[in-house]
């Protein structure tokens, strides 16, 4: 608190370095507004939300990097720009060609395990090391602006933002191919009518869009040294500036940027634990105000209603019940054949089996598409690790207090994006556990940062591992259970018509807005009891609870299982857990294999193994 | 007695001035055919009466409330019902369901979590569903119905709610001739024996001039003429606009 009033004293008696600020804040909004720029252009065209649009980022600092010891700075930039537009060209004819017609969810998760293969690409080719590059030639020192230092290169960086935008709006100004570009944005089938290479202009727009991304990271290399989280930092902060500015508006992105990159440069200053929250922040207010952005136009509600939807939710049929009695009986039993890491690994799979169920229940059920669900794992495990920790609440109590954190945060969420939909909650929802996670990792006398907190004791009834395991069992059984009656009942079954027909359901008088939200509630609930008993069986948390990669688990497991079934995500946490997860953390580069499982699961198993049971047994 | 009155209520969409100042009313039990044709309007007037689309100007009073700018949820809570013109049902939901559904938020249990939706009046749902001659196909996913089948749906679901004032956006599209019939039959019944105001918008003239009551002819989002059948038929506006395809 002193600190922060000392800064802002500062500010106020020094307006020179409040100036200053600013500039850093504008230098750092146009590399910022390259990556936003190519992520709203793809969307406008395509309609896909590209998740690996940071990681086109990351690639262009890398190769940045490596390309000015050998051709020279400037020279180098221009290699890593075309460079990554040559891997944009290869990764659109080479997956989202395929994917175009696919459903909103297996877009997104195509880009998401594409983040995941260029992550360990990245790492297989650079190393782990950061890489830190040169200087620019002839841009190296600093100028005077009312008495303060500001770096010569910032001002360089400055200039290239309005440089960009002026040469895009030249480019859909004043070209054929701009003009086709705008064409498509505004209406696709339209265009396709015309009789344009649809196939052509997607891959071109696709390129450049990478190729801007590329460009923000290379030209970020002298101000930043290249590393392996640059992927995911950027592309939230990305998110958040193609949400504020409108999706498909050039123009919004660079007035978002430049609006976030400010607030980010001033928020360094006065909250540097919580710079990403206040970023968080602006843009709930912008959406409270403006819901479509600053300059986007609202999202209209597609929908409806003919020939399409999923089969119906139908009664477990007798033979799924004996099953389901039978593994129980058959998980009862399990401490009686064993002691020891079986029991610990099926607590991980009984936990991580309810987190997914969870995630499913707003995937599948819910039809909201969330990137971010670990959020409410983290958030119940934290949750119930500081009220034992600063209550001294006795396991019963964290416990319970688990999924309470957990819901409340799904309140919150939900209020704050309430009117988001689609594609732009499953980002929202990305940033939004981005967030959690650096307080996670920041704010360190609460949380304890990357230590985490330690000594988390179940109570003495349930401290052995037999016990703990049944407390596990008993309370995950209790939890699939409550949420397959939910999908069932009016609740979960307006959530499926919601999704659906949006319109239909407002016209029958059911507020669909206010049954999402409830539903992220829920759902988070369910998520944050599962992590307060990994909390319990870890003895400990840690901000890898709420990571992305976490958020990543539980969609593959949903997906392995099959979004559209009910099952789906009990089968997926087993063969993900007990298979995958053993087989596949034991490779040197798991996120190469797991992201190429994804995005094969995305291009061509959409029904996830449920899915594949489900035909087999449907054959003639 | 006026259960619907529209007055003067104006539309544009950019340049396009969609509905231009309409008026027009429906009495409890009365059939209003509002025709025109295609893009006159027709739509639009349906999305302002709903709650779908807010009027640049001009007043919407149902049951003698001003309701102008309520939203779609609060007006059917109070009793209107609407069909859509590419009918809108819940896919992955049985037909059954579809109307369990709307029976369920028509009680105020459209959220409820005490028991699975499918044990929800079943007997009554199907009552429902015997009416629009669906009663066979409650188990079937909403999914794979038929287009005429799913328009059938779409308004059980709505008369499962009971409307007093029922909004049908081209009821019959997609149907073979004598399915028309039956299905405005059946409307007309309802409209008849329960009171409830009935408008709905049509391009087939035969079901038109045999089911309406009063017609309201719309041409580039304009009233050109309204009155009875007879007085309709006999316009000459009317004829050259519309009807007048007939003359050539
Ligand atoms: N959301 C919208 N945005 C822009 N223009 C619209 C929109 N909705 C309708 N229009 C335009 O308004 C005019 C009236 O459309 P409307 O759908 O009301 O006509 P309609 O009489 O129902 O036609 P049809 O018989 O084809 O259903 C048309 O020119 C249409 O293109
Ligand atoms: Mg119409």
């Amino acid at each position: 608190m002193d600190s922060l009033i000392g800064t802002l004293r500062l500010l106020a008696e020094e307006p020179s370095f409040a100036v200053a600020q600013a500039l850093t804040g504008l230098a750092g909004a146009s590399s910022l507004f390259l990556v936003s720029a190519g992520l709203t252009i793809v969307f406008g065209v395509t309609r896909v939300v590209n998740f690996a649009h940071g990681s086109f980022f990351m690639v262009g600092a890398y190769v940045a990097v490596s390309a000015i010891t050998l051709v020279g700075f400037w020279p180098g930039m221009l290699v890593a720009a075309l460079a990554v537009g040559a891997l944009g060209v290869a990764v659109e004819v080479g997956i989202l060609r395929r994917i175009y017609r696919a459903p909103e969810l297996f877009q997104l998760l195509a880009t998401f395990g594409l983040v995941l293969v260029i992550q360990d690409a990245t790492l297989w080719l650079w190393g782990p090391e950061d890489r830190m590059g040169p200087r620019a030639p002839g841009l190296r020192g600093a100028v005077d602006v009312l008495g303060q230092p500001v770096p010569l290169y910032d001002l360089f960086l400055i200039a290239v933002g309005p440089l960009v935008l002026a040469l895009l709006w030249l480019v859909f100004r004043r070209t054929r191919w701009g003009v086709l570009v705008r064409a498509a944005t505004a209406d696709r089938e339209m265009t396709a009518a015309l009789g344009v290479d649809q196939k052509r202009l997607f891959t071109g727009v696709f390129a450049l869009g990478a190729l801007l991304a590329g460009l923000g990271g290379a030209l970020q290399v002298p101000r930043e040294a290249a590393n392996l989280h640059m992927d995911l930092n950027v592309i939230a902060e990305a998110f958040v500036v193609v949400v504020v500015g409108g999706m498909g508006s050039i123009v919004g992105a660079y007035l978002a940027a430049v609006l976030i990159g400010v607030v980010h440069a001033f928020g360094v200053l006065l909250f540097p634990k919580l710079t990403l929250v206040l970023v968080f922040l602006i843009m709930a207010a912008v959406l409270v105000v403006r819901p479509a952005g600053l300059l986007g136009e609202a999202p209209v509600p597609a929908g409806g209603g003919h020939g399409t939807g999923e089969p119906p939710l139908r009664p477990a049929s007798p033979l799924l019940k004996l099953a389901g009695a039978a593994l129980l009986v058959l998980l009862a039993l399990l401490p009686l054949a064993t002691e020891g890491y079986a029991l610990v690994l099926m607590v991980d799979v009984l936990a991580l089996a309810l987190f997914a169920a969870s995630l499913h229940f707003l995937m599948g059920v819910g039809g909201m598409i969330s990137f971010g669900h670990a959020a409410y794992f983290g958030i119940g495990a934290y949750g119930a690790a500081l009220a034992a920790k600063y209550l001294a609440a006795p396991m019963e109590l964290a416990l319970a207090f688990a999924p309470l954190a957990a819901a409340v945060a799904g309140l919150a969420f939900g209020w704050l994006c309430g009117r988001a939909s689609g594609v732009y909650l499953a980002m929202l929802s990305l940033a939004f556990a981005q967030i959690a996670w650096s307080v996670a990792v920041q704010w360190l006398e609460v949380t304890g940062g990357d230590n985490g907190i330690l000594g988390l004791w179940p109570s003495p009834w349930a401290a052995g591992p037999g016990a703990y395991y049944y407390l596990t069992l008993g309370l995950t059984t209790a939890g699939l259970l409550a949420i397959r009656w939910l999908a069932h009942t009016p609740f979960g079954q307006s959530l499926r018509a919601g999704r659906d027909s949006p319109r239909r359901a407002e016209a029958l008088g059911m507020s669909v807005g206010a049954r999402q939200w409830a539903a992220v509630a829920v759902a988070g609930a369910f998520a944050g009891l599962a992590g307060g008993l990994f909390a319990y069986a870890k003895g400990s948390v840690f901000p890898s609870f709420l990571a992305i990669s976490r958020s990543v688990d539980g969609l593959v497991m949903v997906l392995l299982g099959g979004v559209q079934s009910l099952t789906g995500p009990i089968v997926g946490a087993i063969a993900y857990i007990g298979l995958a997860d053993q087989l596949v953390r034991g490779v040197e580069y798991w996120r190469l294999v797991l992201g190429a499982t994804i995005i094969l699961l995305a291009v061509a198993f959409r029904g996830g193994l449920a899915g594949i049971a489900i035909r087999r047994a449907g054959a003639p | 007695m006026t259960l619907l009155a529209v007055d003067d209520v104006a539309k544009a969409f950019g340049a396009v001035a969609a509905v231009a100042g309409v008026s027009l009313s429906v009495a409890a039990g009365e059939r209003v055919a509002l025709i025109g044709p295609n893009g006159a309007g027709k739509t639009t007037c349906f999305n302002i009466i709903n709650g779908q689309l807010r009027p640049d100007r001009g007043r919407v009073a149902f049951d003698g409330r001003d309701v102008t700018g309520w939203r779609p949820r609060a007006l059917a809570r109070r009793g209107v019902g609407r069909t859509f013109q590419i009918s809108q049902t819940f896919p992955s939901l049985t037909v059954r369901e579809n109307v369990q559904m709307a029976m369920a938020a028509h009680g105020g249990r459209g959220a409820a979590i005490g028991r699975p939706l499918r044990r929800l009046d079943p007997a009554g749902a199907d009552a429902v569903l015997e009416r629009v001659g669906l009663r066979a196909d409650g188990d079937r996913g909403a999914g794979a119905l038929a287009y005429g089948d799913a328009k059938r749906l779409e308004l059980a679901m709505v008369l499962a709610q009971s409307p007093t004032l029922l909004l049908m956006d081209e009821p019959t599209a997609g149907m073979a001739a004598d399915e028309r019939h039956q299905l405005m039959d059946l409307v007309s019944r309802l409209a008849r024996e329960e009171g409830i105001g009935l408008l709905f918008t049509e391009h087939d003239m035969d079901v038109v001039f045999g089911h309406a009551d009063r017609i309201v002819v719309l041409d580039r989002g304009r009233v050109i003429a309204a009155g009875d059948p007879a007085a309709v038929r006999a316009d000459e506006t009317v004829r050259r606009v519309y009807l007048g395809l007939d003359d050539a």
